[in-house]
Parts: C-alpha cells; sequence; structure tokens
C-alpha cells in the first residue's frame, strides 16, 4: 500500500492548518500565560486578574453586556423564527433571506451605517454607550439567533401539535409543553452563537465610541503595552469561559437532537 | 481599534513569524549588482505622485509637480548621481508599536521612520546605525538633509540625549508638529480652548474627543494638572524654564499617575469618546466641537472641512505643549555592516530632504518637514508663502514672522503677510509661531516601571471598576443568573418528562 493515495491524506490541510494556527498558538499562549516578564514561571497573571477590581469589572460588564445583547436577540429572533416557520406563506424563503441578508454586508460598513442612523435618532451617542452598544451587536448578531431557531422549528413535525389539541391542549398549552420544548436545540445554538462573540466583540464599541474596555479590548490594550503575558492569561481565561460555556450547551444540544431524531 | 485588532492578530503572526524566519535563508538582493533597502514608513507619509496637471505648484524658482512617487524617483536619482542601481522595497506600519513589533517579531528594515519616544527606545535597545561622518559634511552639496534642515529641529536633536547618545547622532528629523486642540469657532471661544482643563469642562459634555492613545492622553493630562504651576509667574520667569518644563512633563511619579488616573476619569466621563480616527470625520459632521488633535492631523482636517464649507480652527493651549518628530534612523539587524546599503539609507534621507522634494511631501501629506532649505534653494519659504500670504487687496491681513524656523530672525525676510484668520488655522498648526514652539517640551520614552506604571493606569480608566456596581445591579445580575439556571433546570427536568410519556414501552 506505501506510496499509494489514502482517503487520509484529504485530512492533511486541515491538519496542518490544526497544527499551526490552533495548537501552537494555543501552547504560546499557555506557556506566556504562566510565566512572568522575567520568563519564570507561576500564577502571578492568575492571581493578579482575579485580585484587580478593574480587570474583575470588565469581565462582569463583558457578562452583562453579553447577557443582555443575547436576551434582546431571542425576544426578536423568536416570535420572528416562529411565525416565519409556522405561517402558510409562500414566499417564506424571499423572507428568510431578507433577515439574513445584513450578514454578507461586512459588519464594520453596517455599523457604521447604524452609527449615523443612531446619531439621527438619539442626537448625540455618547449618552447612551451601554445601550448603544446593545443595538450594534443585535444588529449584527441577530441572524445568528433567527437561523437556528427557523432550522428547529421548521423541522418539528407539524402532527405533534395537531396530537395536542386532539389531546384537549389548547394552542397556549401545546405552544408551552410540545413547541417550546422542542425548539430548545435552536435556541441553545442561537444563544452560544451570539452570547460567546458578544463578549469580545469590541469593534462595535470603538466604533459607536463606548470607551469602556470589554475583554476583547483588555486583551488588546494589554499586548500594546508589551504585556504579552497578562494579556495571554486573560485569553486563556476568557478560553475556559467559552469551553465552559459550550460544554454546558453542547450537552443540551446533543440530547435535543437525539430527542428530537427519535421524534421525527 | 487599529491598534487592537493588530494586537490581537500579533499572537498569530508570532508564531508564523518565527516558524518563517527559522526556515527561510532566502538572500536579500536579487540581482549583484543593484542594491536593495527595505524602507517602512508611515501609511500615506511620502509624495506617491500622480498629482493632475493643476495641482502644480507654481514657485519663483520653478514648478514643482509630484508625477511619481518620491521613492522612485529617488532609484533614477542614485543611479544618475552615483552609477549605481539601487532598488527600494517600500512598505508602510500603522502605529509605533506595531512597527516595535514587527521589528521584535524579526521583520528586517534597513531605514524606518518612527516617532522621537520609539527612536530613543530603540537607541537604548543598541538597535541603530549612528549615521556616518560623511552624513554631516556640509561642504558636500549632495547631503542635503545637513545643508538644509530648519536649525530650529538642528539645535533640538542636537540638544536632546538618551543615555548620554545625542539623537542627531541616530536620527534626521523627517516631519515635526505640536499637539493641540481642533475645534470649531462658531462654538468654542479662544479663552475655552486655550487650556487642556478643556477635556473636562462641563459645558461641553459629550462634545469633545480625545485620543485613544496613553502617551498623547497623559500629556494632555499633565498640561492640565499642573498647569497653575507652569502658568506662575515664577515658573515662566525661571532662567531654567525649558528644563524644567520638560521634567515636569516627562514626571512619572506614583502620586502623579495617581493623579492622572482621577483627571483621566473625568474626562472619560465627559468626552464623546477616545478615538484614534474617527475625530477629523465627526468635526466636519458637527458630532463633535473639539478634538485632541496633531498639528499635521490638524491641517489636513481643516482643508477637508473647508471643502465641506466647514472652517475650523486649531488652538495649543497655553500651559504649554508636546513638540513631535518623526525621524529616519537605520537599523542594525537590516544593515549589517553594509557600507553600500547604509550609503543608499543615507542617500535616501538627503533626497526626501532636498527642497523641492520636502515641498512634494508636506503638499501630499499636509505636515510640517524639517526641512528649512536655504542653502539649497528657498523653495520651502516660497511654498508656505505660496500657500498662505495674503492677496494684494485683501484686508485684515497680519505679519507672521517665522524666522525662528528658517534661522533668520533679524533681517525680517521670512515675515509673511497673511490673512488674519491663518494664525489659528492651517498656517499656525503647520508652523506654529515662536511662542507656542517656547512653551513646548519632548516627551520621553518611559522606561521599565515608569511605562509598566502609565499602561495600567490608562487600562485602569479604561475598565469597568467593578466597585462602581451597585446593590441594585448586584441584585439584577444574581436575578439574572437565578432565571438562567431555572430556565435551564425546567427544559432539562420537561425533557425527561416527555421522555418517559413518549416513549413506547419497548418489548422484552
Amino acid at each position: 500500500m506505501k506510496g499509494t493515495f489514502q482517503r487520509k491524506y484529504l485530512g492533511i490541510p486541515y491538519a496542518l492548518y490544526l497544527l499551526v494556527l490552533v495548537i501552537l498558538p494555543l501552547i504560546v499562549i499557555v506557556s506566556y500565560a504562566f510565566t512572568d516578564s522575567n520568563g519564570r514561571p507561576g500564577i502571578g497573571n492568575f492571581i493578579s486578574f482575579f485580585t484587580d477590581p478593574n480587570t474583575l469589572g470588565t469581565l462582569v460588564y463583558s457578562l452583562v453586556l453579553a447577557f443582555v445583547t443575547t436576551l434582546v436577540c431571542l425576544l426578536i429572533a423568536y416570535p420572528a423564527a416562529y411565525f416565519l416557520a409556522a405561517s402558510r406563506i409562500r414566499s417564506k424563503s424571499a423572507i428568510l433571506m431578507l433577515m439574513v441578508m445584513p450578514m454578507w454586508i461586512n459588519f464594520t460598513l453596517r455599523i457604521t451605517a447604524l452609527k449615523e442612523l443612531l446619531t439621527v435618532v438619539e442626537g448625540n451617542l455618547a449618552f447612551h454607550p451601554f445601550m448603544n452598544s446593545v443595538i450594534g451587536m443585535t444588529y449584527d448578531f441577530l441572524p445568528f439567533m433567527i437561523l437556528p431557531i427557523y432550522n428547529q422549528i421548521s423541522r418539528i413535525d407539524k402532527s405533534l401539535l395537531e396530537a395536542a389539541a386532539d389531546l384537549g391542549a389548547d394552542p397556549r398549552q401545546a405552544f408551552i409543553r410540545v413547541l417550546l420544548p422542542l425548539s430548545m436545540p435552536g435556541v441553545v445554538s442561537g444563544i452560544s452563537m451570539v452570547f460567546l462573540p458578544a463578549m469580545t466583540n469590541y469593534v462595535v464599541l470603538d466604533m459607536l465610541y463606548n470607551s469602556t474596555y470589554i475583554m476583547g479590548s483588555l486583551i488588546g490594550s494589554y499586548f500594546s503595552a508589551y504585556d504579552w503575558h497578562g494579556g495571554s492569561m486573560i485569553s486563556l481565561i476568557l478560553l475556559v469561559i467559552i469551553c465552559l460555556f459550550t460544554l454546558i450547551a453542547g450537552n443540551d444540544e446533543n440530547e435535543g437532537s437525539v430527542r428530537g431524531g427519535s421524534v421525527l | 481599534m487599529r491598534k487592537n485588532i493588530i494586537a490581537l492578530a500579533l499572537s498569530a503572526a508570532l508564531i508564523v513569524g518565527t516558524l518563517v524566519n527559522t526556515v527561510s535563508v532566502i538572500p536579500v538582493q536579487a540581482a549583484d549588482d543593484v542594491i536593495t533597502i527595505r524602507v517602512c514608513n508611515w501609511e500615506e507619509y511620502i509624495d506617491e505622485g500622480g498629482w493632475d496637471d493643476d495641482e502644480v505648484i507654481d514657485l519663483e524658482s520653478g514648478d514643482i509637480l509630484g508625477e511619481n512617487a518620491l521613492y522612485e524617483d529617488f532609484e533614477e536619482w542614485y543611479y544618475e548621481t552615483y552609477g549605481q542601481r539601487v532598488h527600494v522595497e517600500y512598505s508602510c506600519f500603522g502605529t509605533n508599536e506595531e512597527l516595535y513589533n514587527m521589528l521584535t517579531l524579526g521583520d528586517k528594515f534597513d531605514l524606518v521612520c518612527p516617532s522621537e519616544y520609539m527612536i530613543m527606545k530603540l537607541m537604548t535597545e543598541d538597535k541603530l546605525v549612528p549615521y556616518s561622518d560623511g552624513f554631516f559634511d556640509e561642504e558636500n552639496e549632495l547631503n542635503y538633509y545637513i545643508r538644509n534642515v530648519s536649525p530650529f529641529i538642528r539645535e533640538t536633536f542636537e540638544s536632546n540625549e538618551i543615555d548620554g547618545e545625542y539623537w542627531n547622532e541616530y536620527a534626521a528629523c523627517y516631519m515635526w508638529g505640536v499637539l493641540g486642540f481642533l475645534y470649531n469657532p462658531d462654538v468654542l471661544s479662544e479663552e475655552e480652548v486655550s487650556t487642556w482643563n478643556l477635556l473636562i469642562n462641563e459645558d461641553y459634555c459629550r462634545q469633545i474627543t480625545t485620543k485613544d492613545n496613553v502617551r498623547d492622553s497623559y500629556f494632555a493630562t499633565l498640561g492640565a494638572i499642573k498647569g497653575d504651576l507652569f502658568l506662575s509667574e515664577e515658573f515662566l520667569n525661571d532662567p531654567d524654564y525649558h528644563d524644567r518644563l520638560a521634567e515636569e512633563m516627562n514626571d512619572t511619579s506614583e502620586e502623579t499617575v495617581a493623579e492622572a488616573l482621577e483627571f483621566l476619569q473625568q474626562v472619560k466621563d465627559n468626552v464623546y469618546s477616545f478615538e484614534t480616527d474617527s475625530g477629523k470625520a465627526d468635526m466636519v459632521t458637527g458630532k463633535i466641537f473639539s478634538n485632541l488633535q496633531w498639528s499635521g492631523d490638524a491641517v489636513y482636517a481643516m482643508d477637508q472641512a473647508e471643502e465641506e464649507d466647514v472652517y475650523l480652527a486649531y488652538s495649543v493651549p497655553e500651559e504649554c505643549t508636546n513638540l513631535w518628530f518623526d525621524g529616519w534612523v537605520m537599523l542594525a539587524d537590516g544593515i549589517e555592516g553594509d557600507a553600500a546599503r547604509q550609503q543608499a539609507c543615507e542617500a535616501f534621507v538627503n533626497f526626501l530632504s532636498r527642497p523641492d522634494n520636502a515641498v512634494r511631501n508636506m503638499y501630499y501629506i499636509g505636515y510640517t518637514s524639517s526641512i528649512a532649505g536655504g542653502t539649497d534653494g528657498d523653495q520651502i519659504f516660497e511654498y508656505v508663502d505660496w500657500n498662505y500670504s495674503a492677496e494684494d487687496d485683501e484686508e485684515d491681513v497680519v505679519d507672521y514672522d517665522l524666522g525662528y524656523f528658517f534661522g533668520d530672525e533679524e533681517s525680517g525676510d521670512y515675515v509673511l503677510t497673511v490673512p488674519e484668520e491663518q494664525t489659528y488655522r492651517q498656517l499656525f498648526a503647520q508652523y506654529p509661531p515662536k511662542e507656542v514652539t517656547d512653551r513646548s517640551a519632548v516627551m520621553r520614552y518611559f522606561d521599565g516601571d515608569a511605562n509598566a506604571r502609565i499602561n495600567r493606569m490608562w487600562i485602569n480608566v479604561r475598565c469597568y471598576n467593578i466597585g462602581k456596581i451597585k446593590a441594585a445591579g448586584w441584585a439584577a445580575i444574581i436575578v439574572a443568573v437565578l432565571a438562567v439556571a431555572a430556565a435551564a433546570i425546567y427544559f432539562k427536568s420537561g425533557k425527561k418528562k416527555t421522555k418517559a410519556i413518549r416513549r413506547p414501552p419497548q418489548p422484552q
């Protein structure tokens, strides 16, 4: 068999990508994170992140901003996805395309346009930095919330709802007891696609004149101050938070899809 | 913004850079008879040619027009002058920190153009090659730099040192300027913009921007918190005024940094934003009324605004201002002791310093060249005159003395007659009068602890302090966490129930 083509060779480009752009940088980050500026190993960076009220405050601020953004996205996206999936209109795909269309345009361009719009509405953007950031991020991330929820709801077998009605559930009960639980996998994947990037999407804050750092800009500020060690530690902490989150959400999603599969 | 993106991209670049460097030992010179010099400059910081015919600058001494990029003209000029082919590999950087990171990551350049504090940092790290003695020979007609540099700049570069070495040994000044406020004169009075305290002036809450840059913001802050001292009679009349001012403006003691933190927190609560480059556009669209700005960018912004029929002005606070420079330095890592390459780099600096080329750069960039001319032609002064002098029939004209820059304060040859408005508009920004440069100080490179202290202070200003969260805030956070947890538990348990109901009993 030597020298002949094997199908697994097709995986080599991705393996290289993984090695050079994911694994090696990760090793660099870890080695920077657990050393100080003199190269001595230690957990000083870790301790200083969790004892400094400013860095800790930034973590809380990022979490709150991401939470509010996710909540707003969910409140807008769920009804939209639900009505679209449940409706009988024929132009479904056209409407869906309209909803997703913003994703085709680079988000910095969209935020630039949004900035002008908000200025017309609010007058002076700098008085509402938090609210503007939420609006900007919602604008940015909404399609990522709508799509998975829509897909999940469209996959639900209509006969389940009919069965619920036959068994005496009124529409409200049928929604809460049948449709909502069955659409949860879509909601969970929507949440993870909005919540995690929202914690670090500092470009939106910069462009909408919010001068407060979030996790992304905090890491950047460490690097531009040549503090590679502190910056790497914060990246690592962020990575751990993201891993924990996806671990919890991922579990949920797997169960959900198994269940969805058995139903359909 | 860009700075942050770059910083993040660096983590990726670091790894790629080290990999590439270990494997590539490709020779730099493409052909044996061509010397390649690798030049790295700020973006849009050299005349790249392509002017329209109507852009010609018709000075008395002849027309000036940029056809090709200056570095291309240099290649031709060098061959004609020295009979040797040179190829300029021209590239750009966005910030001093980016350039520094490029160098530490292993990029090789021969000639770069950082700002004064980065020059000092590179000097202390022994990364630079001093200019050769031949470069300073005023008898040599091809030494345009030393023959034409403004005495004001020359004196500054000869008197500023770091670790016992003077700047002029390692750096040739390219562009220079001061720090001040670009403002809308219809809204703000001259008095209001004449102090660094404008940044915390609550009458203009959320209508002024400052720089998203620790050094500029720290400078403005020191100017404000030490303002009373700087304006006191005793201080102004001190024979050592300049030394004392420089010392005060480079104060990085713990108490001062703590005071600066407090001031900058007030600034943060009062300004529209910390911006890197949106300020100029926001001035034109009227989002903001004033903007902390370097003089060169201010000239550009005023020109741009004029096209939209918006008239902006420039002011330098009374307390003091920051005198900044960008200068050409040669890197030891790139030159590697190659005399021919060093000679080509020095010739490149000289070529850019030829007065007609300096005019081309100034016209193209809007910044102020370090070159005053004189020995090799009066194009610079003619250009300033061509640009700013009043028309013959104009009223409201005033005299504007630039003798200090052109090195002749007695004869009155360098006094312009200009429209009164130019004393606070483009001319003022491009060539600030002597009383402004007299109250200027150079901000040095902060080493080790001082640098860490100031950077830490800056991060603290920008972070959200956890102590600011009130009890109600914590309550809301706890409620949100509980609500999420409750929802998660509800749906997980609900799932089990539906599962139990749904599954038909399995046949045994």
